[in-house]
């Protein structure tokens, strides 16, 4: 690892929101570039490193919509920058051909959504959570993602360094899904010492070109990045490759890379996934929730606490990879999950599906525009119980 | 110090938002205390309803919205017309005592006022009323100390404007250093509707 450029951290304690502390944080991870069609409610992110870049030596692009501003950065990061984007519902649909296309590439960068109401162009300045499955599944084909979700400004900050680091160690495009709540909230954020900002670099080749493949991998399964100058032939595509990162069209082409692809990242999720836990050990209902909700949430669980009921929390940081076993081996000492979740109905499903019937799941939906009232979740707590 | 729920109202152009950041800011940085700052985000222009809402605590803050307040800050009758009703028992209503007139109220709820817009208006810019509330917040509550809040308001307002935005604050915690032991005003009863007809 190495460590953060001191010139462009602002350590200190500052009050700001969650958008603003978003940009610092891709700042202090290194960010040099971002391109962007700015977008309620994510305005704030790039309005802020367009602000900084100056004195950073940074660069940011106001491109003509998301599909060029998702392209942009991955040229940039070809030319040696981290670099991201940041939008939000509307302009997360559009920048699915260039997630895939990163993800096929192995570019290392982050997308930032900032959710509001949808579908379409919903409710711009509310938030809602209703991106999530489309982070996992957005882009065509068969592929893994990384996707972390920030409950409040400091988390914002904190995660998109972890964004980018993930980003860097597993070559492949990292998704900060935050919510409009989040986004707008304003509070204490803490930005450490530079040298307490540890940094993956990027994993440039120490091979000579004459023995550079550009999709050779080893041990870990990620390859070895060159940049544009660095006097390396190298070949990038999104067809089918082959480790020289030419096209080869052929089914065994395609299971030999699609299978990389997913297995670098899910043979190494153990150390990706992150989630804060409280009282699961005596809890007979468990309440998982992420990003805003997951705040909301906290005050339905000290009431139902009041009432006698044993409740524990998990709050998902993570959330894809998504925590399959560790849920199941929860599901299977609890009588009912309960999942709030600013949507009608998503990372329930996972909920479901990673408990194998061992306990009941219970929804809160909510379709959006304001965050949940905690006497929704309560009585749902209530009704899981029972 | 307990959970400390507070609404700053008024209309858009007052300054309502910065007024709910120095203050959250004040304890959060210069306090060492928790503060949330949350608004209603929405395409507010100059002269409609605006909101923000801060809670104070010496805990970290989980749920971060106010529903009851304990402290309104009223910067308009709408406001006050809006979010009065929602204040705790007991809780604690300042107003800008120009633009804001009291009627029914919560039991026990004390009434603070100061006519923040004359005084910004003494001080050559309207702007600046929302500062001198903050200095009266700080005065009538003693929540956040003097040099805190100070020096949020120093750290918050645009570069060469710091000379005026101070002088508003002295002003306003001059005034509120007054009003903090004064009786409470009785609620006057407004004959005209509280529809916005008065």
């Amino acid at each position: 690892m190495i460590t953060a450029d001191p010139r462009a951290v602002l350590t200190g304690a500052h009050f700001i929101d969650g958008d603003h502390a978003c940009t610092e944080g891709c700042i202090a991870a290194g960010a040099r570039f971002a391109a962007g069609y700015p977008i309620t409610p994510s305005t704030e992110i790039v309005e802020r490193f367009a602000e900084r870049a100056p004195e950073i030596g940074g660069r940011f692009i106001q491109m003509e919509d998301e599909l060029a501003s998702s392209i942009a950065i991955l040229g940039a990061v070809w030319a040696g920058a981290k670099a991201f984007t940041v939008t939000s519902g509307p302009g997360f649909s559009l920048m699915m051909e260039h997630l895939g296309l990163a993800v096929m590439t192995e570019t290392p960068c982050v997308f930032v959504d900032v959710q509001r109401g949808g579908p379409s162009t919903g409710l711009p300045t509310l938030p809602a959570q209703g991106d999530m499955m489309q982070a996992r599944w957005g882009s065509h084909g068969d592929y893994e993602i990384i996707a972390l979700s920030p409950s409040s400004p400091q988390e914002c900050f904190d995660l998109a360094i972890r964004a980018f680091n993930l980003s860097e160690e597993f070559r492949v495009p990292v998704l900060l899904m935050m919510d409009e709540a989040v986004g707008h909230m304003t509070e204490k954020v803490v930005i450490p010492p530079a040298d307490q900002i540890l940094l993956y670099p990027r994993r440039y080749t120490k091979r000579p070109p004459s023995e550079y493949w550009p999709y050779e991998f080893g041990e870990d399964l990620v390859p070895e990045m060159v940049r544009a100058g660095m006097g390396y032939r190298f070949h990038i595509t999104g067809l089918t490759h082959d480790e020289r990162g030419y096209p080869a069209m052929s089914a065994e082409a395609q299971n030999k890379l699609v299978r990389r692809l997913k297995e670098k990242i899910l043979r190494a999720k153990d150390r990706i996934i992150t989630l804060e836990t409280e009282a699961l050990e005596e809890a007979d209902v468990v309440v998982v929730a992420y990003g805003i909700t997951a705040r909301v949430a906290q005050r339905a669980i000290e009431l139902a606490r009041k009432e006698g009921i044993r409740v524990g929390k998990i709050r998902l940081i993570t959330i894809w990879p998504f925590p399959d076993e560790f849920l199941r081996h929860v599901a299977m000492r609890i009588r009912a999950f309960v999942v709030p979740e600013l949507n009608l109905g998503q990372i329930i499903r996972e909920v479901e599906r990673a408990s194998c019937g061992f306990c009941r799941v219970l929804g809160v939906p909510h379709a959006g525009g304001t965050v949940h009232r905690p006497e929704e979740i309560l009585e749902v707590i209530e009704e899981a119980a029972r | 110090m307990p959970v400390t729920e507070i609404r700053v109202a008024g209309f858009g152009g007052q300054g309502v938002i910065l007024a709910g950041m120095i203050i959250g800011k004040a304890f959060a940085l210069y306090e060492n205390g928790y503060a949330t700052l949350t608004q209603s985000f929405g395409p507010e222009a100059r002269g409609s309803a605006c909101s923000a809402q801060v809670i104070l605590s010496d805990q970290p803050i989980l749920y971060p919205y106010v529903t009851q307040p304990d402290i309104l800050i009223a910067m308009s009758q709408d406001a006050y017309h809006r979010f009065a009703p929602t204040l705790k028992e007991n809780g604690l209503l300042l107003i800008e005592e120009d633009l804001v007139r009291i009627s029914q109220l919560k039991p026990g709820v004390r009434v603070r006022g100061i006519p923040a817009t004359r005084i910004a208006e003494e001080l050559g810019r309207r702007l600046v009323l929302n500062i001198v509330m903050v200095g009266f917040f700080g005065a009538v509550t003693g929540l956040v100390s003097y040099d805190a809040l100070r020096k949020a308001v120093e750290t918050s307002v645009p570069k060469g404007t710091e000379s005026l935005n101070l002088r508003a604050f002295e002003r306003g915690w001059e005034h509120g250093s007054h009003a903090a032991h004064a009786e409470a005003p009785e609620a006057v009863p407004i004959e005209r509707g509280l529809n916005g007809h008065d």
